[in-house]
C-alpha cells in the first residue's frame, strides 16, 4: 500500500520541531499544517506576506484581503503579523525560516529540483520557489514517486529546467522517505506495505539501501 | 503637501502607450482595480507591465491582456490565465519571469537608489543566463538589477491627503516597494481621510513616495480561490 497525499503530509509533519517557522508550498505541502505533532508549536509563513497563518475561514467569514501564496482565503492566528513582499523574502533569504516544504516535478540525486516549467507545454512561473530553494537550509520535497506516465521523478539528473541546484535534503513520496547526500538518494523508510524492491524499481537515480529499512509509523 | 486628485482620470493623466507601469498586488489581492479599468478605457497599448501576476482572464491585468494592450510582462507567476498563456506561447507577448523575492527586491532597490544586488535565487537556472555570478561566503550569487517605472500604481486600504498609506492584511504584498519605484506613483485607496487622521506610528508607506492619491469609486475585491470550512 503506497501512501496517498494525506499520508505523505502526515509523514512530513513528523519532521516538524518545536519553535520552527515553516513555509509550505502549494499542494501536498499545504496539508502538512493539519498534522502538527502534539506538544510542539510551529508558525507558518506564507510568502505573500503573513506569519502565523491559520486555517481556512468559516463559510461567510472569508476576506479578499487575507490569502495565502496559493491565493486561497485563510485566517490569521493570534500573534500573526503581515508584511510586504521584500520583508517576506528577507525572512526567506536571510534563513529565518527553518523549514521549506514544496512539491516537485523532478528531483535529482545531487539535490537539484525542477518544478516550474515544461518547455513548450506549461509555463506558469517560479513564484517564490527559486528564492526558497536557493536559501533554505532545510528543504523537504513532497511528491509522488512517479509522474502520470509512470516514469520515476527521482532521477540521476533532471531533464526539466531547474528551479535550484544541490538544495533538496529530503524527499517524501508515496513509497518512501529518502535523504540526499554525497550525490545519491539514501533510503530511510518505506511506506507501509511497500517493499524495498518496489522502491528500487521506481527510482531511476542511484539509491543507497541500508540493510534495515524500517516501515513508516503513521497515526 | 496635498496629493489628492479628484478621480481616476486625473490620477492617470500622462500615461501613454509604450510606457513601463508597475502594478501592485498578489494574485487579485491588493490590485488597483479602478486604475486597471481606466487603463482599458484609455486604450493605451505597447505597455510593459511589472506585476507579480497577470490577473485572471476577466479580471485584473487579464482585462488589459484581452485588449492586447500589454507588450511585455515582468512577473513571477502567471498561471490561471488562458489568454496570457495563449499570447505567450504564440509569441505575441514578451514575458520575463523572475523569482518572486528578486522581483520584490528589484523594485525596492529601484526605489531605494541601489542599482543592483546579488542574490542566490536562480543560480544554476535559466534565470541566471547572461548574469554576473559571484561567490560570497563560498556560495554563488547572481547580480540582479533594480527596476523602476514611468508610473507605479498601488492600492491601499487607507490613505490621507499627504499620500501616507496603510495597507490591509496580505493586500500589502508588492504595493510598498512599487510605490517607491515609480517616477510617478498613483495610490488608489478605499478610504481617503484628511491629514492627521492616520496615526503616524502606523503608516506603512510614507507620503513622500506618492505623487497622486484618490479614493476608488468601486472595489469588487474578487477572490481567486475561495476556501472555507463548513460549520459543523
Amino acid at each position: 500500500m503506497s501512501l496517498d497525499k494525506t499520508g505523505i503530509a502526515k509523514r512530513i509533519a513528523q519532521e516538524l520541531r518545536d519553535g520552527w517557522y515553516v513555509n509550505l508550498g502549494i499542494g501536498i505541502p499545504t496539508l502538512v499544517a493539519n498534522y502538527i505533532p502534539k506538544g510542539i508549536e510551529v508558525e507558518f509563513q506564507s510568502e505573500n506576506g503573513i506569519l502565523g497563518m491559520g486555517p481556512f475561514p468559516m463559510d461567510g467569514e472569508e476576506d479578499a484581503d487575507l490569502i495565502n501564496a496559493g491565493k486561497q482565503t485563510i485566517t490569521a492566528l493570534k500573534g500573526a503579523a503581515y508584511f510586504d513582499s521584500a520583508t517576506s523574502f528577507a525572512m526567506i533569504r536571510g534563513q529565518h525560516v527553518q523549514l521549506t516544504v514544496l512539491g516537485a516535478m523532478e528531483v535529482s540525486q545531487n539535490g537539484d529540483i525542477a518544478n516550474w516549467k515544461i518547455p513548450g507545454k506549461m509555463v506558469k512561473g517560479m513564484g517564490g520557489a527559486m528564492d526558497l530553494v536557493a536559501s533554505a537550509d532545510n528543504i523537504i520535497v513532497a511528491m509522488m514517486h512517479a509522474n502520470r506516465q509512470g516514469q520515476s521523478k527521482l532521477l540521476k539528473s533532471c531533464s526539466l529546467p531547474l528551479t535550484g541546484v544541490k538544495c533538496v535534503r529530503k524527499v517524501v513520496t508515496n513509497l518512501a522517505v529518502m535523504d540526499i547526500k554525497d550525490g545519491q538518494f539514501h533510503l530511510v523508510e518505506r511506506a507501509p506495505g511497500v517493499s524495498v524492491e518496489d522502491i528500487i524499481k521506481a527510482t531511476e537515480g542511484n539509491l543507497v539501501v541500508p540493510e534495515n529499512v524500517p516501515e513508516m509509523v503513521l497515526d | 503637501m496635498n496629493k489628492v486628485v479628484t478621480n481616476v482620470e486625473k490620477a492617470l493623466e500622462g500615461i501613454k502607450s509604450d510606457m513601463t507601469i508597475m502594478l501592485g498586488g498578489f494574485g487579485l489581492c491588493g490590485i488597483p482595480e479602478n486604475s486597471i479599468a481606466e487603463l482599458v478605457k484609455l486604450r493605451v497599448n505597447g505597455l510593459t507591465c511589472i506585476s507579480n501576476n497577470a490577473g485572471v482572464d476577466d479580471f485584473g491585468l487579464g482585462l488589459l491582456l484581452q485588449e492586447k494592450q500589454i507588450k511585455k510582462m515582468i512577473s513571477s507567476y502567471v498561471g490561471e490565465n488562458d489568454e496570457f498563456e495563449r499570447q505567450m506561447l504564440s509569441g505575441e507577448l514578451e514575458v520575463d519571469l523572475i523569482p518572486q523575492g528578486s522581483l520584490a527586491e528589484r523594485c525596492r532597490a529601484g526605489g531605494a537608489g541601489i542599482p543592483a544586488f546579488y542574490t542566490p535565487a536562480g543560480f544554476g537556472t535559466e534565470v541566471a543566463e547572461g548574469k554576473e555570478v559571484r561567490d560570497f561566503n563560498g556560495k554563488p550569487h547572481i547580480l540582479e538589477s533594480a527596476l523602476t517605472a514611468d508610473f507605479a500604481i498601488v492600492k491601499a486600504w487607507k490613505g490621507d491627503t499627504e499620500g501616507n498609506l496603510i495597507f490591509k492584511a496580505t493586500a500589502r504584498n508588492f504595493n510598498p516597494m512599487m510605490a517607491m519605484a515609480g517616477k510617478i506613483t498613483v495610490a488608489e485607496v478605499e478610504e481617503l481621510v484628511p491629514a492627521g487622521e492616520l496615526d503616524p506610528n502606523e503608516i506603512h508607506t510614507p507620503g513622500i513616495f506618492v505623487q497622486r492619491i484618490f479614493q476608488g469609486e468601486r472595489f469588487e475585491k474578487r477572490i481567486e480561490q475561495r476556501t472555507v470550512q463548513q460549520k459543523a
